[in-house]
């Protein structure tokens, strides 16, 4: 009996809890389909009727919703490719072979993989600065070819499911060194290789800080500098079904991620090692 | 001797481009921050080298004391409902004998919102909890309120709920993290102490907790640095204005403010005082991961 009630009493404060984690995306969706006439009376349930011509005033407002969302898919693919694979054969480097400093460069990495690029913001700008590299998208992408966080979790991964007899037999048989590499460890590093890259272009999707200190031309601005920049641009006090679709525009890519790969993201988060 | 350079081959494009994007970076901060160089309108001012000048500046000004604490009472209004939220989540996801169902449907729903553009989120907030936004009139129908609740000029609510959307975005991920730590016992142990007459609570405070104190102290830590680079939410919630009465306006809105009026000078200054900080911490994250790395 007092268990009966212990477990109602858990599933009551879970119910709470993943109510409070749904219900604001759940009325954003709904609001994103309602006229500014029914916006007036408060949350509801049901959707409205809005929907299209919400999608219509997007399309035509004066933000560059639609190529801000090419924008942040470019930059996120890239960076997040890039990233998985340079990590992986970062670590293989390390993993398979011996070299001078190889100890030091490792120690570096680990030691420093915390330290977030935020923190270093003054002297990366006026470096893409001096290197005429405002408004690109290569300094959002390129430095993503380092991540620290990702080397460890790939180094980690390598070593518990990597074995060296199988890298030695192909290495006898007289394959290069790229061709091992290339046919051999990345594909054996697949699901390593999926779990970062969905990690990564999250991350990239939802970059604003370093972003908007680099892309000021309207047609380069990622996804989240035009959310900020909806809280500033006048029609926005007119019209709050336009506001709440755009919002839901922006989510919308993440959404469909995780309905999708849910289970991935969750067991890939807490496998190899700690990873924040 | 081929073998060698072989590997050195394979980790070069990383070295070459952290040496470019992120250690080169912390030297010019370092270097700027030693000159003065700020633009007064259309003209340059400097840069002039000035010593520590930038420093004393930073440092003497009450401004910084004020945005350090303001990030503070945000990480911590929003860090401490987080941790407990997670302990508790993670303790009786862990425990097979509740025997709870759909755990992969909870965990699912709990880490959702850590997945969501950080600045559309509390874009999403500001409408909702508008004055004429459906949160008031809400609680107007329900008459817990009469007129509307002004959340952006009121302290206390416009924190809060920056540290709400905090402890929303943050606690899947750390129960997550936490649960593997629990799962990660030897159920053995537990059993031992339970044999022993030790009550649920017992085993709770003196097994589990002091057996994930390094995953614990790897979340606190993590936090830590992630509180530091506190940003979006408030920035975006208050159109960077860090209103009520720049009481919600963090270091590094502060730090952004700079940048965007290019005064180059204390920019750098507060950018190495920023990566210091976070250089300690991380030391402190790495002496922790390791020393569990050598108990295994």
């Amino acid at each position: 009996m007092k268990r009966t009630i212990k477990k109602i009493l858990i599933y009551v404060v879970l119910a709470i809890v993943s109510f409070l984690c749904i219900f604001w995306f759940y009325e954003l969706f709904i609001n994103a389909t309602r006229s500014n006439g029914e916006l007036a009376s408060g949350f509801s349930f049901l959707p409205g009727t809005a929907l299209v011509k919400n999608w219509n005033s997007m399309l035509h407002c004066a933000l560059p919703v639609m190529s801000s969302m090419k924008n942040s898919l470019i930059i996120a693919l890239a960076s997040s490719f890039l990233c998985s694979y340079f990590s992986i054969m970062t670590a293989y480097g390390i993993h398979a072979f011996c070299f001078k400093g190889k100890k030091l460069f490792y120690t570096i990495m680990i030691g420093f993989m915390m330290i977030p690029r935020q923190v270093t913001v003054l002297g990366f700008v006026s470096m893409v600065d001096k290197m005429h590299l405002m408004d690109s998208f290569l300094p959002l992408i390129l430095p993503e070819i380092a991540c620290p966080i990702v080397f460890y979790y790939m180094i980690k991964y390598m070593e518990s499911t990597l074995p060296m007899s199988l890298l030695e037999a192909a290495r006898i048989d007289g394959a290069s060194e790229f061709y091992v590499f290339n046919r051999i460890v990345l594909p054996l590093m697949m699901p390593a290789f999926a779990v970062q890259m969905i990690f990564k272009f999250v991350e990239s999707w939802n970059n604003f800080f370093i972003p908007a200190l680099i892309l000021h031309d309207d047609t380069n601005k990622t996804i989240p500098i035009v959310i900020s920049l909806l809280r500033s641009a006048n029609f926005a006090d007119s019209d709050n079904g336009l506001i709440y679709m755009v919002i839901a525009f922006s989510i919308l890519p993440s959404v469909i991620i995780y309905l999708f790969l849910s289970r991935k993201i969750i067991s890939g988060l807490t496998s190899g090692g700690m990873k924040g | 001797m081929k073998k060698s350079k072989w590997g050195i081959l394979f980790i070069s494009p990383y070295l070459i481009i952290y040496v470019i994007f992120t250690a080169l970076p912390i030297v010019i901060s370092l270097y700027k921050s030693f000159f003065v160089n700020y633009w007064k309108g259309l003209e340059e001012v400097g840069p002039t080298f000035c010593g520590l000048e930038n420093y004393v500046t930073l440092l003497t000004d009450k401004s910084i004391y004020t945005y350090l604490s303001n990030t503070a009472i945000m990480w911590i209004l929003g860090f401490a409902p987080q941790i407990i939220l997670s302990i508790t989540l993670a303790a009786w996801f862990s425990n097979h004998r509740l025997g709870l169902k759909g755990i992969q449907f909870f965990k699912t729903v709990i880490y959702f919102p850590n997945l969501i553009i950080a600045a559309s989120f509390a874009s999403l907030f500001f409408s909702l909890f508008a004055d004429t936004g459906p949160v008031n009139s809400f609680l107007m129908n329900v008459g817990i309120l009469r007129e509307p609740f002004h959340f952006f000029s009121n302290t206390w609510s416009a924190r809060g709920l920056v540290a709400f959307m905090n402890c929303t975005m943050w606690f899947g991920n750390t129960t997550l993290l936490l649960l593997a730590g629990m799962l990660g016992i030897d159920p053995a142990i537990r059993e031992a102490a339970e044999v022993d007459g030790a009550s649920p609570w017992q085993v709770f405070t003196r097994i589990t907790l002091p057996l994930i104190r390094p995953i614990l102290l790897y979340v606190v830590i993590t936090s830590l640095i992630g509180g530091i680079q506190m940003f979006d939410v408030p920035q975006i919630l208050t159109k960077g204005t860090g209103d009520p009465n720049r009481s919600t306006m963090t270091i590094l809105m502060y730090l952004n403010k700079h940048m965007f009026s290019k005064n180059y000078g204390v920019s750098g200054a507060l950018s190495v005082i920023l990566f210091l900080v976070t250089a300690v911490l991380s030391l402190l994250v790495f002496r922790v991961s390791f020393r569990t790395e050598e108990r295994r």
